[in-house]
């Protein structure tokens, strides 16, 4: 399990590895671990990022252009996971993972401290049929997606196959979009709050302030905020330090000030 | 061996559907609704009625007599060039706009690189009536100029798509983008054997009447229904693929595919998939690509927006790796070279990405006896500002 029991809602902050800079991998870790962040998603970079919006592109292109590499990224996370006790998970594509060689890269994920994977364009029946085992042998575990289309059905295999948790896309969208909570996503969420699922759920995509990780707390274990928090991380980089951009903004979000 | 795709979407090793679960709902209902609607009798009038009076199908065969003695063989032109908006990509827009009013779909996207796709996909859908959205390259907006004025004169909102390499691949990525911000309502057409599965297949399909009506025409013409050797340019390779299609399995006849090497193989700016290209992922299929060793995808270069694609169909792909298609790749210098010469020989002027195919010729050892069918895929209206610099330089 990835997520503990816990009474308070879980925020995961994602961040792209090598963005700003190469080297800032290691510390935005650090400083979302310090400040209170209850999982860290970890993007690889991807030249075609087909679910990302413009922020993420962006983020990932800039860290593609400073030098980022698997090797690179597994590197980094290497000197820091022992270091800090929350939970590392990976957002990537599947490409990604074939061009490493599969086995080789969960191997590499169970050496350096990942204990999660995203991969948006691995669909369960394919983890099922091509990954499962693999996964099990090294320990790594699975995080699928489900969305405002995902059949009752498919949620409950969906949440069969994985140990993790399961994250919720709160709109039928690419990352990036920040607008208000409506109520159709409201309805969607109480409904799979209504399912009981084995796991627990994170809403994510859109998730950008105090209020939207709040109201979606409501309907589940906490929720997942990444393209608000690189635009911050880009915009006040520079004049402030890392500690600093990190601290203010995990405190916002889970405080409002 | 078996050259058309088994139930789980495959051909051998190549495609499938690696799509994230925003599209899983949509792609779902294709797969299981294409056959079914495609078959269904009413649908294959509709289709085949359309292609007759609006396209302009059959295409014809033409023999090339002064091209024939130039090369010293037999060598017949499928003109996809004259059917309606110039190019074989209507075949496809056709099937795809029919098949989308099935679905109750009233929002149409489509990626183009030539504008080729775009333009036969703005035509149906003024045909159509439906709201009508095109993601192109900026550099293919502006290297393909007139298209884009097609485009907007059909009704049809051009977005041009800014990030890579700003052409095809990048169109493509962000007609999926659009495609998991609506699904609902909107189908994505997309122009080539590319994409999860059904895509190709289905793409495949509707491409085929230009193989079924080849079997006619040969045998008109030759007095046996198949030619010894089809050649034709893949970008994606849809008009490949509706050329090859009745012959896939029919051993007698020679697949020649050819891909765009753009400045040369090795110069680091190439389009030539198959020999620069390994296995993986793109656009939700498994199949060649162009990429470094860490997964990324390479940004390729041809001088021809149709090809300038860093993959191939999953069809071709497979159709290469076990042999039944051998492949030549042609620079840019030698496309342009050999639009030259069909226009000069033939009084045909043939689009840059269907130059590709005829400049293969030369590469090719033809006997005097035997036929060759060469996908004519588009005319070269769209490319004249291209040919212009070239008999400047000239
Ligand atoms: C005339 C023509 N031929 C060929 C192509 C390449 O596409 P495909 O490989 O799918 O036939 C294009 C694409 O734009 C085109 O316009």
């Amino acid at each position: 399990m990835i997520l503990k029991d816990r009474q308070s809602p879980a925020l995961n902050i994602y961040f792209t590895a090598g963005f700003p800079e190469l080297e800032d991998t290691v510390p935005v870790i650090r400083a979302l671990s310090e400040s209170g962040v209850d999982l860290i998603e970890i993007g690889m970079p991807y030249s075609d990022p087909m679910a990302d919006g413009p922020t993420i592109q962006q983020s990932s292109a800039r860290a593609l252009k400073n030098g980022m590499s698997m090797e690179v990224l597994f590197d980094q996370v290497a000197q820091i996971s022992e270091k800090v006790s929350t939970p590392l998970i990976l957002m990537g594509y599947l490409n990604q993972m074939i061009q490493y060689g599969e086995e080789r890269f969960l191997k590499r994920c169970r050496e350096t401290g990942i204990s999660g994977l995203i991969i948006p364009d691995l669909p369960p029946e394919l983890y099922k049929m091509q990954y499962q085992e693999m996964f099990r042998n090294h320990q790594v575990e699975i995080i699928f997606l489900i969305t405002p289309q995902t059949s009752e059905k498919r949620i409950r295999t969906i949440d069969e196959l994985s140990d993790s948790f399961i994250y919720v896309v709160s709109d039928s969208s690419i990352t990036g979009k920040s607008t208000e909570i409506s109520k159709e996503q409201i309805a969607y969420f109480q409904r799979i709050q209504k399912m009981k699922l084995r796991n627990p759920t994170l809403i994510g995509f859109g998730i950008s302030d105090h209020q939207s990780f709040s109201q979606a707390a409501e309907y589940s274990s906490g929720a997942i905020i990444g393209s608000a928090f690189i635009k911050r991380l880009d915009k006040e980089y520079g004049e402030k330090g890392i500690d600093e951009v990190v601290t203010k903004f995990v405190n916002e979000i889970k405080h409002g000030a | 061996m078996r050259y058309t795709i088994d139930d789980r979407g495959f051909y051998g090793n190549f495609g499938g559907a690696y799509i994230p679960e925003m599209l899983h709902a949509n792609i779902e209902e294709l797969q299981q609704r294409y056959v079914g609607i495609i078959e269904d009798p009413k649908f294959q009038k509709e289709f085949h009625d359309l292609l007759k009076d609006y396209v302009g199908r059959p295409s014809p065969l033409y023999f090339a007599k002064r091209l024939s003695e130039k090369y010293g063989s037999r060598l017949y032109l499928k003109r996809e060039d004259l059917n309606h908006t110039g190019a074989h990509k209507i075949n496809n827009t056709i099937g795809q706009i029919l098949l989308a009013r099935r679905l109750g779909k009233t929002r149409i996207i489509a990626e183009t690189g030539a504008g080729q796709h775009g333009v036969a996909t703005a035509t149906v859908c003024a045909l159509m009536g439906m709201e009508c959205i095109v993601y192109m390259g900026e550099v293919d907006i502006e290297r393909q100029k007139p298209n884009v004025f097609r485009m907007k004169m059909l009704g049809a909102e051009v977005r041009p798509a800014r990030s890579g390499s700003k052409t095809l691949k990048d169109a493509t990525n962000e007609a999926i983008r659009d495609w998991i911000n609506h699904p609902v309502e909107t189908h994505y057409i997309i122009g080539s054997v590319v994409g999860p599965h059904p895509y190709p297949d289905m793409v495949a399909r509707f491409q085929s009447v230009v193989s079924h009506e080849l079997m006619i025409q040969m045998e008109e013409k030759e007095g046996r229904n198949y030619p010894d050797r089809i050649i034709a340019c893949v970008g994606g390779g849809s008009n490949a693929a509706g050329a090859y299609y009745h012959y896939l399995d029919d051993e007698r006849v020679r697949l020649v595919a050819v891909e765009a090497a753009g400045e040369g193989i090795h110069s680091g700016r190439s389009a030539a998939t198959s020999v620069l290209g390994t296995e993986g992922i793109i656009h939700g299929s498994r199949t060649l690509l162009m990429q470094t060793k860490d997964g990324q995808i390479t940004e390729p270069h041809s001088i021809s927006a149709g090809l300038d694609y860093p993959g191939i169909g999953p069809m071709h792909a497979h159709l290469i790796r076990t042999g039944r298609a051998e492949v030549v790749s042609i620079t840019d210098q030698e496309s342009v070279e050999a639009a030259m010469e069909l226009s000069r020989l033939e009084g045909i002027i043939p689009a840059l990405e269907s130059a590709h195919a005829l400049a293969a010729l030369k590469y090719l050892t033809l006997d005097s006896d035997e036929t060759t069918v060469i996908s004519l895929s588009g005319r070269g209206d769209k490319d004249l500002a291209t040919f212009m610099k070239y008999l400047d330089d000239e």
